[in-house]
């Protein structure tokens, strides 16, 4: 299962979502909110891919879209290699059992009133109708896969510390044995020694049992560090994807190259004498989006046609796709 | 550089229907002129209680401030009243405070101009024209685009980072001695984050401001502070120069906050995360002794018989609290 395979899990085409915007008395659609503007991109088997941008860039949206938890305006979602993007949600269902999600904060993505059992059994009950006494055996395995012991079946989410916390939410997400896991900025909310913890059992897990994951974080530091490859999103489009290690290398997008720079690196003689790129202004709104190149009103290197035409994702040499004009 | 403020011996208990919490017990520190000072630890580790201990802003009861002294031009703050005129006098004039939450430190109900304007006809007794213009002045200067137009919006106009500016502007608005940034930047964005910092490195610079930055992120002070304290469980438990405790950090807490957390460029393949075991201590009942012992590596005989450490010195400026000397096992 350690072996990384060509195969693609899942692939993501002209992904585009669009929430409407309704105003006055008739609640009439005056215009859109452009959370995705035609995204594509692809994750193979066994890989991790890392989503990052700032909050309302749209990676959230992304990530839900793909667990078909919104109806996408257009585009294919293909999850092993059957479109998802329009089935009805009959048919969703089912489907779920080999995605699973973890979400940012483990106090509001758990019920305060069920126990950790009923937690991380719910989706086994959904899918497979266990009866119970396989569910406590199933429960007890999952709970100490994650790190848990089983000794904690009967407790409620307060009970728990915020890291044994994610670690329930964890064990839900592994229920049903997915294949595809949606991480959701899944350590933003806990303390930075407990961060750590968690980074290494989602590694672990996707050694041992061959998960693939999209991680979304507003984190690069932490994203470059779980990830095989690292795509970056502004304002609803990738600007730029490659491995992860190019990424930091070799960053080409000048979004990227502003990112990079405002990661705090934890070293003062190294961070004395860094050259900062500090960004001017701020992310435009996703109703009102500039034209041509979203990033241009921000960029030091725009010119005429970056006002006017956007820049596609194109390969710039081993899967390093950058979308813009000046490089 | 002369000392501007200094507490010594600080202890700030809350009574709790489940117990005493000693959320700062016995915390010392210094603040000397012209100086960023980042104070790093995590939630619950009594950072931020230090910080409002001394502004006074501790709510009594539950709160108590056991003991303790905080000398500044002079005086002893905490000996102050905290709804006494003295204390107001320098809170939010000599001593100004930057919270972490923009939206709920500024009020909704007012604009922007009121809640700018206010601190300077109270301190400066500015009247209501020259505080008008000097409010345009002071958000400008923070970088606000359009100030005029915009001196009559509502925080909720503003976005996340925007409103941050506007508290920097307050808080800088009667020319503080010290300016205290209580995690100024873990609500917004990475590029805000940076844009707040860099602003508030050059507003210090220029009005020869001292800083204290609150934070629970290590990477966020590496680049500003001169010295920096880490807090765990109520106590300081290093403290020195950014360079010692940043490349030659000693106690073991220091050493593990630095290794849980990858850095810029590192990949799985690169370097395998060193967490640290365990969780952070619960405040009720603790031990007598080192509260770090559940989770050190480092552990021996003595730190299970003895009680914890006081701070010793390890080098110019450099204090540790631990009996282990981390260099030799390192």
């Amino acid at each position: 299962m350690n072996v990384k395979q060509d195969h693609n899990l899942l692939e993501i085409k002209n992904l585009k979502m669009y929430f409407p915007i309704n105003k006055g008395l008739l609640r009439r659609k005056v215009g859109d909110i452009k959370a995705i503007d035609d995204i594509s991109f692809d994750i193979r088997e066994n890989e991790t891919l890392g989503l990052v941008g700032e909050s309302g860039c749209g990676k959230t949206t992304t990530g839900r879209c793909i667990l078909r938890l919104y109806q996408p305006t257009s585009g294919n979602i293909i999850f092993n290699g059957m479109d998802i993007s329009s089935i009805p949600e009959k048919q969703v269902r089912p489907l779920r059992s080999h995605m699973g999600a973890i979400f940012q904060d483990p106090f509001g993505s758990l019920n305060p009133r069920q126990t950790a059992r009923t937690i991380a059994g719910m989706p086994l009950i959904v899918h497979h109708m266990l009866n119970k006494r396989e569910l406590d055996d199933k429960v007890t395995e999952l709970l100490n896969l994650v790190g848990l012991d089983s000794s904690m079946m009967d407790r409620v989410p307060h009970e728990f510390s915020g890291g044994q916390r994610q670690r329930l939410g964890i064990a839900r997400a592994l229920a049903c044995r997915p294949s595809l896991l949606v991480c959701d900025e899944p350590i933003s909310a806990l303390d930075v020694s407990i961060q750590a913890q968690i980074i290494n059992l989602l590694e672990e897990l996707q050694k041992n049992l061959g998960l693939t994951y999209l991680f979304i974080a507003h984190d690069l530091s932490v994203v470059q560090h779980i990830s095989d490859r690292v795509a970056v999103m502004y304002l609803g489009r990738i600007v730029e994807i490659s491995k992860s290690k190019e990424l930091y290398q070799n960053p080409m997008h000048p979004y990227t190259k502003a990112l990079l720079s405002a990661v705090p690196i934890p070293n003062p003689v190294i961070e004395r004498t860094r050259v900062r790129v500090v960004l001017k202004g701020e992310v435009p709104s996703p109703a009102h989006p500039p034209e041509g190149c979203h990033f241009h009103p921000r960029c030091e290197i725009a010119t005429q046609d970056c006002r006017k035409e956007r820049p596609l994702l194109r390969d710039v040499g081993s899967g390093h796709e950058v979308a813009c004009f000046r490089v | 550089m002369p000392v501007l403020l200094d507490v010594k011996n600080l202890r700030t208990y809350f009574h709790t229907h489940r117990g005493l919490v000693k959320a700062v017990d016995g915390v010392s520190f210094h603040i000397s002129e012209k100086e960023i000072v980042g104070l790093v630890g995590e939630s619950g580790c009594g950072k931020s209680v230090s910080m409002l201990s001394v502004m006074q802003l501790i709510a009594i009861p539950p709160g108590q401030i056991v003991s303790g002294s905080a000398m500044f031009d002079g005086h002893d703050l905490l000996k102050y009243k905290p709804k006494g005129d003295e204390m107001r006098a320098i809170r939010g004039s000599k001593i100004a405070m930057i919270f972490q939450e923009p939206m709920t430190s500024l009020n909704p109900v007012l604009t922007i101009a009121r809640q700018v304007t206010e601190t300077l006809e109270l301190h400066l007794k500015m009247d209501t024209q020259t505080a008008r213009k000097r409010a345009v002045e002071l958000l400008k200067l923070v970088g606000i685009p359009e100030a005029e137009g915009r001196l009559d919006s509502y925080p909720h106009q503003f976005s996340g980072g925007m409103r941050q500016r506007v508290m920097i502007a307050i808080a800088l608005s009667c020319n503080p001695k010290i300016l205290i940034a209580d995690e100024p930047t873990t609500a917004v964005d990475v590029t805000t984050q940076a844009q707040l910092l860099e602003l508030m490195q050059e507003m210090v610079n220029r009005f020869n401001t001292s800083l204290v930055i609150v934070t629970h992120n290590l990477g966020v002070v590496a680049r500003y502070a001169q010295r920096i304290y880490v807090m765990y469980a109520g106590r300081i438990v290093e403290s020195g120069l950014s360079e010692d405790i940043f490349l030659r950090p000693l106690h073991p807490y220091t050493i593990g906050l630095l290794k849980c957390v990858p850095q810029l460029g590192e990949t799985k393949s690169d370097r395998e995360l060193v967490p640290i075991s365990g969780l952070p201590p619960n405040l009720i009942k603790m031990p007598q002794t080192c509260a770090f012992l559940p989770r050190c590596s480092f552990v021996t005989e003595k730190c299970r018989l003895e009680p914890w450490p006081e701070l010793r010195s390890a080098g110019e400026q450099h204090y540790v609290s631990c009996y282990v000397d981390t260099r030799e096992i390192t």
